[in-house]
Formats: structure tokens, sequence, C-alpha cells
């Protein structure tokens, strides 16, 4: 993927079983959201192909990617400020049932992420934490078959991040998923398989045991505690 | 073959008034962008305070390029200052804040010249191309705009405000960190804009005569122009005055100077489609 | 109270009032003032055009005059050529609706941003004003009906009961026409903003990527909604060019655009009711102003009676202090008593 003069993404390869769960891990600037996008069509390869269950989706828009069962979790929270949180979910449940079947079904997402309480409260106006998990509600909420978790962890409390952590093995109980994230605690704790992006190209892959040891994945994060 | 030379003229001056009437707002979308819907209104003003200046006595070219540029960006500063600045940021609500200010300059000079058009009459006289005469003062709009041009080129290259300028532009924070005021640039900038704005307003008066409300003629014809060139300022405005200055005047001559008009909107609705970020966002990007 | 409850309230409220002024209007008020109101009517309804466009559906839309405009003209050319009012109203909804299902796909799905929105509807309705400005020999002319260039179409005969040339619209049943198709376009698009459509759109307004990202295709959307505000203004164009028998091309200019702008930010984005009111409070305003001032009279009066003055000082005004308009500013503020949601539809 190139941007006029830097190659954002330049030598990946990367593929997913169904119903797996991968981690992706790398310094900032190593490619990951951009490779991100590139799955979800907000970004259109400059060259190379994705393929979703062997369909060749490059430069497909966003709105069929997401049609053949791709969700996503933006770096950035990305959802609905100016509505509610249940408006939210419906938006996203609409798109798979009708009438009383979506209200059922945002009812229980609400449940299922937890917001019940909060179910009227304008999504711009709840907290950081509260926001991200009315996204991961609203992605859930179409059923998609792979979810991509991008930074799931961030500003989140302890508690949070546990409760993350139940809701991304439940996931992966019916989906398959990506997780980009830098807290190697919250990896550890769900992941088995983790790819190592640097510069815009797959450094590793590996077991996450082998990758925390891996004298090679510490330089690249020079300065940072990777094997805690 | 002297209808040749007198087209080439003719279109040599359609280009130039066009750049020149655009340039000024291509320095405040370009490096602030703002959207500013009173542009028509600035260049309206530039006709008009040029006219009286002459009217009180003044000479024509003091009138027109001294006078007029000056009281503009007098105006334009005290713009910048009671509504834009409230509003950097909010691109929609700039466009409308503008409107309302293009609707009540309207109003107002309305209220103190009256509706009816003031004319100055083009000084210089005529010249001679074979069997054709043409008006001298074309050559001489042609020159302002050349040296209008050159001059914002020459600023911002090559002085210490031009590039102070292209930085607070650029990262209005560093700028500060730096001890460089961003407000005081920012109303500068506007100034700047809007007296290069008054300065051709001046300068096209004499040929088409002034009036409240000949803004609106003028600033569709400028934002496409600023928006088909891009975001280099020079270049994209002298781009896309040379494609859309061309256009109309072959179609003004081929057909009818209402089909010209048509000729350029249409081209330039093209254009805006097929380079949505204008000229020079794909071509000479990284250009001044 | 909860906010559904007072939801419906407001409906209910909406109702009485709309029903009383249609049937008391022409038994309290003179036939002048009843025509005075029938425009305030057709205008409200072009308004509510561009609130659902703008105000509902995000989009950008400066020329949103061109629809009045091309509806108005083709009722009136279409009409003097056939004679008889059915197919001429069914034109003037259709062909606007058409130019803006080409205009909207051309720009939608050039994926042109909203500024660049902005300028190019601007420049189309600039467009049709220069075309037609010009239109004024006798060799303009469209089948019997004659362009007419900067002196209008005059004498345009009325609406008549479908398929009943003689039974033509007067001018009592020009109000009754108008004021019902306000109530109707109202409840209208309370209907369709409450669908699964209307929902939709406001979220693509809201976060047009993460509604791209849940599978909606915003560009479709966004055409629809372009296109069905364009249909409203050519309605509404044909009304008035039935209340007045004439139209000219100052219909297509910057400043009807201008107002239409202003009715939607006075009176609120994201309301229907904002529109309506700031519509009618506008116009109502600018009468009032102007004819207080005669011509050539210096000082407040002639100040007061003009109008760009007037307008562009309210425009101003409003962006810069009450931006969300009135409706919602009022609404924000009864919302300390009250739950209400930011998604509802006024």
């Amino acid at each position: 993927m190139r941007f006029g003069g830097v190659q954002a993404v330049r030598d990946v390869n990367f593929t997913l079983a169904e119903r797996e769960l991968r981690c992706l891990i790398g310094p900032n600037g190593a490619g990951k959201s951009t490779f991100f996008k590139m799955l979800t069509g907000q970004l259109k390869p400059t060259s190379g192909a994705v393929l979703v269950r062997g369909e060749d989706v490059t430069g497909a828009e966003p709105h069929e990617i997401a049609r053949r069962g791709v969700g996503i979790k933006t770096q950035v929270p990305s959802v609905f400020d100016g509505l509610t949180v249940r408006e939210n979910l419906w938006l996203a449940a609409t798109r798979m049932h009708r009438g009383a079947q979506a209200r059922a079904a945002v009812e229980t997402m609400l449940e299922r992420v937890g917001l019940s309480a909060i179910a009227s409260r304008i999504v711009g106006q709840l907290a950081h934490g509260q926001r991200q998990w009315v996204e991961l509600g609203v992605v859930l909420s179409t059923d998609p078959d792979l979810v991509l978790l991008d930074e799931p962890a961030a500003g989140m409390t302890d508690q949070e991040v546990l409760r993350t952590v139940e809701l991304v093995r439940d996931i992966n109980k019916t989906k398959a998923l990506i997780v980009v994230e830098h807290d190697m605690q919250f990896i550890r704790m769900i992941a088995s398989k983790v790819t190592v992006f640097n510069q815009g190209a797959v450094l590793m892959e590996d077991d996450v045991e082998a990758i925390m040891h891996s004298p090679i994945v510490r330089d690249v994060y020079l300065g940072k505690k990777a094997a805690a | 073959m002297d209808l040749v030379a007198l087209l080439a003229i003719q279109v040599l001056y359609a280009i130039a008034s066009l750049a020149l009437m655009s340039v000024g707002l291509a320095i405040i979308f370009g490096m602030m962008k703002v959207i500013n819907l009173a542009h028509g209104e600035f260049l309206m003003l530039g006709g008009y305070a040029a006219i009286e200046a002459n009217r009180l006595g003044l000479s024509i070219w003091i009138a027109m390029l001294i006078v007029a540029p000056i009281v503009v960006g007098a105006i334009g500063i005290i713009v910048e200052r009671t509504i834009i600045r409230w509003l950097y940021g909010r691109m929609v609500d700039t466009m409308l804040a503008t409107w309302g200010l293009s609707l009540f300059l309207v109003g107002l000079t309305t209220a103190v010249f009256g509706n009816t058009t003031v004319g100055l009459s083009a000084p210089l006289g005529s010249f001679e191309i074979g069997q054709y005469r043409t008006s001298t003062y074309t050559l001489f709009v042609i020159g302002v705009a050349i040296v209008a041009l050159g001059g914002v080129l020459a600023v911002l290259r090559f002085t210490r405000l031009g590039l102070i300028a292209r930085g607070t532009m650029q990262n209005a924070n560093m700028a500060a960190a730096l001890g460089v005021n961003p407000n005081r640039v920012y109303s500068i900038t506007f100034g700047a804009g809007a007296a290069l704005t008054g300065l051709a307003g001046a300068v096209i008066a004499p040929v088409s005569g002034v009036f409240p409300t000949i803004g609106a003629a003028y600033v569709a014809k400028s934002f496409i122009t600023v928006i088909g060139g891009g975001v280099s300022i020079v270049t994209g405005t002298t781009m896309a005055s040379t494609l859309f200055g061309a256009v109309n005047q072959v179609a003004t001559y081929v057909t009818t100077p209402v089909f010209g008009e048509v000729a350029l909107l249409a081209a330039a609705i093209v254009l805006i489609r097929m380079l949505p970020q204008g000229i020079t966002g794909r071509f000479f990007r990284g250009s001044l | 109270m909860s906010a559904r409850a007072l939801n419906v309230l407001g409906l209910a409220l909406v109702a009485v009032v709309g029903i009383a002024v249609l049937i008391l209007t022409p038994r309290l008020f003179d036939l002048d003032v009843v025509l005075n109101i029938t425009v305030y009517m057709i205008m409200a309804v072009l308004a509510l055009s561009l609130a659902l466009v703008w105000g509902f559906g995000g989009i950008l839309c400066f020329g949103q005059s061109a629809f009045f405009g091309l509806g108005a003209y083709t009722y009136a050319i279409a009409m003097i050529n056939i004679g008889e009012s059915t197919a001429p109203l069914i034109l003037a909804v259709f062909v606007p609706a058409a130019f803006a299902a080409l205009l909207g796909y051309f720009m939608f799905y050039g994926r042109i941003s909203d500024v660049y929105l902005g300028v190019i509807t601007l420049t189309v309705t600039l467009i049709l004003f220069n075309s037609i400005n010009s239109t004024a020999g006798p060799e303009f002319h469209i089948g019997s009906a004659k362009l007419g260039g900067f002196n209008g179409i005059p004498g345009i005969p009325s609406l008549n009961v479908p398929f009943f040339k003689d039974w033509q619209i007067d001018l009592e049943g020009m109000f009754y026409l108008s004021t019902t198709s306000l109530l109707l376009t109202y409840f209208g698009l309370r209907t369709l903003l409450a669908s699964r459509f209307g929902r939709t759109i406001v979220g693509i307004r809201e976060n047009e990527q993460r509604a791209q990202l849940l599978g909606y295709d915003p560009r479709a959307y966004k055409l629809t909604t372009f296109t069905i505000g364009a249909a409203l203004a050519g309605y509404a164009g044909c009304l008035f060019a039935n209340w007045g028998s004439f139209v000219s091309p100052t219909i297509f200019g910057l400043a009807q655009s201008a107002q239409i702008i202003i009715w939607v930010i006075v009176g609120g984005r994201g309301t229907l009711i904002g529109p309506i009111l700031g519509c009618v409070g506008t116009q109502w305003l600018t009468a009032a102003l102007g004819a207080n001032a005669p011509s050539g009279d210096a000082g407040w009066q002639a100040l007061l009676g003009n109008v760009p003055l007037i307008l562009g000082a309210i425009l101003v005004a409003f962006v810069l202090l009450v931006p969300k308009g009135l409706v919602p500013t009022i609404a924000g503020l009864e919302s300390v008593f009250v739950r209400t949601r930011a998604g509802a539809s006024r």
C-alpha cells in the first residue's frame, strides 16, 4: 500500500483460518492500521489482493466487504455520537433483522456488552471506555464472521480489560478475530498465534510465548518492555 | 493572422482577469481553508473604492492600485477579527456566515450608493492590430495579473513573512511555540487576500462598471477556479485560470457570452468530478 | 413525561394547529391575507425539502432553488402546451427529481465531499439562472410556451381537478391545496424519518464511515434523499407557479437559494417544525419591514426595509450565536426538565 513516497504496507502474506484468533503486534508505524483498512476496503491496495473465503474483494467498497461478514472496531472509536446507545445498536442490528426481532437483538446485545443501564444515553456524552463497549456492541450486532479489533483495550481500566478478554474468548467460539494490541498482558490472556509487523512487512509469526522471548522482536520494540 | 492575434489577446485577458479575481481567494482558501462567500462583494467594494477615490480627485492609477487594496484589505482584517476567527475549522459554518456577510454588504452598498451602475472609463485608449481595434487597457490588466501572481509567489518563497505564514498555516501550535502569534498571521493573511481581491475589483471596474450585485457574477467563477486549481496558491490558480479562461473565451467566441459562462461552469463541474483535489492535488504537488 | 409521550403530544399539537389554520383562515381573514399565507405555506414545503436533504441527510445543497425553479418552469411550459393540468403537475415533480438523480449520481458516486458539493450545487443554480435569463427572444420557446428570459412567463393557467379541464382551482382553493400539501409533507416526512430509511440517513449523516463499515451504501442513500428533496421542491415550484400565475428566472437565483438555507438554519437543522417556523417567520419579517419603508427614504426606515442587509445580518448572527437554530436551542433549554433524545425528529 503506497501513499505517495511512503510504502506503508509492502510485504504481507497473511492468512487466517475460520474461527482463528490472531494477534497482530508491531511498533507504531509498522502498518497495522493500514493493513486493517485494506481488509475493510477503506483503502484500496495499490498492489496485491485481498481474498475473503477465496473471493477476491480487492478494491471493493467498504460496505460490500462489510456485507461479506467483516466487522471492525477502529483505533479511534467510530460510533454515532449524536444518537443513543440503543439507536447505535439498532442501526447495526437492523441490517440482520427486521422489526421486533431487531429490537430483541438490540436488548440481547445490550446485556452482552453490559450497557443496559445506559441504553438511552447519548453516546457522545459517554466515557471513553463506555464508547469502546458501544462500538464493540455495534460491530457484533452485524454478526460478522471476521472481527477486527484495533486496540480494544486502549484506555480501559483493569476490570474492563478482563471483561474484554472474556468477550474476545466468547466471540472466538464462533468467529475469527484479528486483534491489534500493544498491551502484552492482554495478548497473553487471549492469544495463541501472534504475527509481528515491522515497517510494512511481516517480521515473524509464531506462538505467543516464542514471540515474547524472541530477541528479534525485542529489538524491534527497542525500549519497550515487551516480555514482562 | 490579425484575428488570431486579437483572439489571443482576448483569451489572455480572460485568463488574466480570472486569475486576478481568484488569487486573493486562493490565498484565503489555500492557506486558511476558509471559504469566503463574500469574495464577490470584496471585488465589488474594490471597484467602488477606486471609483469613489477617483471621484474625489485622486488619479485613477492611485485609486485603483493603492486606495482600493488598502480599503478592502482593512475591511478584510475587520471581517476576520469579528466573524471568521470564531469559525476556524468549521468550514460549512464559515460558508454560511460569509454568505450572510455577502448579503449584508450588498444591502449596505445599495443603501449607500444606490442601485445604478457606476462607471469608470477605461484609460489608455485603444490600439490597432491590423483591421481590428482593441482596448490597450486589456494589456494593462494582463500585466497587473502577472505582477500580482509573481508578487505573491515572491512573498511566499523569499520573504520571512511568507515563510511564517506558510508555517503557521501548516502547524499553528508549532509556530506559536516559536514565538509567532498565529492570530496575527491569520489576520494579515486574510487581509492580504482581501487586499488583492480589492485590487482585482478595482482593475476590472473600468471594463464592466460596478453595481451592488455584481459580486454574484464573480463569486462562482472565482471559487471554481480556486477549487479547480487545488492546494497550491500560485500554480493552482494559474493552471485553473488558464483552463477555464480559455474555455470561456473560446466558447464565447463560437457562440454567445452567456453560453461562454455556462461552458466555464460546466467545465469546472467536470474538472472537480475528475480531480476532486483540484489540479495541483494531483499534478505539480508541493509547488507554491 | 417520557420522550415518546412528548413526541406524540408534539405531533398532535401540529395536527390541531394545522387543521385550525386550514379551516379558520379563509373565514377570519380577507382574501389578500389568505393569499399571503398561501405563499408562506408553499415556501414552507420548499423549506421542508431542504430540511430533509440538509438537516437530516447532511447534504449541503446550496442550489435547492434550482429544483424549485425547474418545477415551476416545467409546470408553466407543460401547462401552456397541454392545457390540462394532470400531466404538467406530474412533470413538475418528475423533471426536477430526474435532474437531481443525474446530478446526485454524478456527485455522490464521484465521492465529492461536503464543501465541494455546496459549490457544485451553487454553480448549477447559476448555470440555470444564466441560461434561462438570456432566453428573452421569441425564438426561445418549448412548443407554444415562450421562455421569456428575464421577463419570465406570465399568465400561467391554474391547476384543475385531474382530467376535468374546466374545474380550475381558485385563489381560496390554492390556499386549501397549499396548506394541505404542507401538512401532508410534514407528516409524510415524519413517517419517512421514523422508518428504517430515515434513521439510516441520519446515521450516515452522523458518521458515514461507521455506516459504511456496517454495510450501508451511503451513496445510494444520499442519492435517494437528494432526489426526494428535489421532487418536493419541484412540487412547491408548481404550486408557486399557480399562486402567482407567473415565473421568472429569479426563482433560480442565489438570493432564493440563500433564503431557503436561512430558513433551515434559523429554524434548526435536524428538525422539521424549525424550518417551517423559520420560513414563515423570515418571510413575514421581511414583508413587514419592507412594507414600512417607502423607497428613497433615508435613515432607519430604509435600513430596516433593506432585505439583503437584514437577512444577511440574521444569517451571520445565527451562525455565530445560535448555530443550532431556534427550535433545537429552545428544546435544549426544555430538556433541563425533560429528557429528550438528539435523534428524535420534531
